[in-house]
C-alpha cells in the first residue's frame, strides 16, 4: 500500500485537478487514475516524506471552518479599510509552534495567512517559531491562544505528529 | 434549458449580479487599503485577503452564469479558486520576507521587535 500509493494527498489533488480540467468522461477518470498513481511513484525521490492524514473527517470540517474564517477575514479587512478615524495597531507576534512536521507547519503558516488580519513573516525553523504580522492586534497572547485552539490543535489531530 | 423550472431563472440571475458586484466592491475595497495604510507591511493585508473574497465571488458568478447558459458543469472555476488559495499565502510570505530583508521602515505603533528587521533586543 505505502509503495503503491507513497502520497495519497497529491494522488488525490493530481486526480480532481485533471477531472477538472478535462470532460468528465470514462476515459478522463481511467487516464487521470494513471496520472494520479503514476506521478507521486516518480517523483517520490525529490520529496520530503508526506505525513499521512489520519482523521480525513477532521480535514473536512478544517477546510470548512477556513472557509467560512476567510470570508470573516475579508469583511474584517474591509471595514478596517473604511473606517477612516480609527489608526490600526499592527503588531509583530512571535508563534511557538507544537508542530513539528514541515507540511503541517506549510498549511499552518498559509492558514494563518489567509484568516483574519494575519501574515506569517518569517519561519524561525531553528527554535520552532513563526514570526507573524498583525494587521490590528491589542491582545497578542489572544492571538496566540486563538490559533492554536482553532487551527494548530485540529492540525495535530489530523495528522497526529 | 429544459431541467430548470421557469421561476427559478431570475432568481439565479439576481444571485449571479449580486456576486458579480459583491465580488467588484471587495476588489476595489483591497485596492483602496493601498492608499490607506501606513506602511508596506500593513498594505499587504487588502490584496492578500480581499482579493481572495474578489475573486472568489466573480469565479462562483462565472460558474453559475455559464452553467445557466451553456449547461457546462465542468467547474474549472473551482480550480481557479483552489490555485489561488495555494498561492496566495506564498506570495504575501516571500513579500513580507522581502521586505524583512531590505529593512523597511514600519510605523511607529507597531508592536513587536523582530531581529529580522534589525532590533537588537530579540537576539
Amino acid at each position: 500500500m505505502k509503495r503503491l500509493l507513497p502520497m495519497p494527498l497529491l494522488s488525490l489533488l493530481l486526480f480532481a485537478i485533471w477531472m477538472g480540467l478535462t470532460a468528465l468522461t470514462p476515459g478522463n477518470a481511467l487516464l487521470a487514475l494513471v496520472l494520479a498513481l503514476l506521478i507521486p511513484i516518480l517523483i517520490r525521490r525529490f520529496w520530503e516524506p508526506q505525513p499521512t492524514v489520519h482523521r480525513p473527517l477532521k480535514l473536512l470540517v478544517y477546510v470548512i471552518v477556513l472557509l467560512w474564517d476567510i470570508i470573516i477575514a475579508n469583511l474584517e479587512v474591509s471595514r478596517l479599510i473604511l473606517a477612516r478615524r480609527r489608526e490600526p495597531q499592527p503588531a509583530f507576534v512571535l508563534y511557538p509552534l507544537s508542530l513539528t512536521e514541515p507540511f503541517p507547519i506549510t498549511i499552518l503558516a498559509s492558514t494563518i495567512s489567509l484568516t483574519p488580519g494575519t501574515i506569517s513573516a518569517h519561519l524561525r525553523i531553528h527554535d520552532g517559531t513563526l514570526l507573524i504580522h498583525a494587521l490590528d492586534i491589542e491582545d497578542t497572547q489572544a492571538l496566540i491562544d486563538q490559533i492554536r485552539r482553532r487551527y494548530e490543535q485540529p492540525l495535530k489531530e489530523i495528522f497526529q505528529c | 434549458m429544459t431541467f430548470m423550472p421557469d421561476w427559478l431563472a431570475p432568481w439565479l440571475e439576481g444571485l449571479i449580479a449580486f456576486l458579480l458586484v459583491t465580488g467588484g466592491i471587495f476588489a476595489v475595497i483591497g485596492a483602496l487599503g493601498l492608499l490607506r495604510f501606513r506602511d508596506f507591511f500593513q498594505r499587504l493585508h487588502g490584496p492578500a485577503k480581499n482579493s481572495t473574497l474578489g475573486v472568489g465571488c466573480t469565479l462562483l458568478a462565472s460558474m453559475l452564469f455559464f452553467w445557466l447558459q451553456t449547461g457546462d458543469h465542468s467547474g474549472r472555476e473551482l480550480l481557479i479558486t483552489l490555485f489561488l488559495m495555494i498561492t496566495t499565502p506564498v506570495s504575501a510570505h516571500l513579500l513580507t520576507m522581502t521586505g524583512m530583508h531590505h529593512r523597511l521602515r514600519r510605523t511607529e505603533r507597531t508592536q513587536g521587535e523582530p531581529y529580522e528587521l534589525g532590533s537588537e533586543r530579540d537576539r
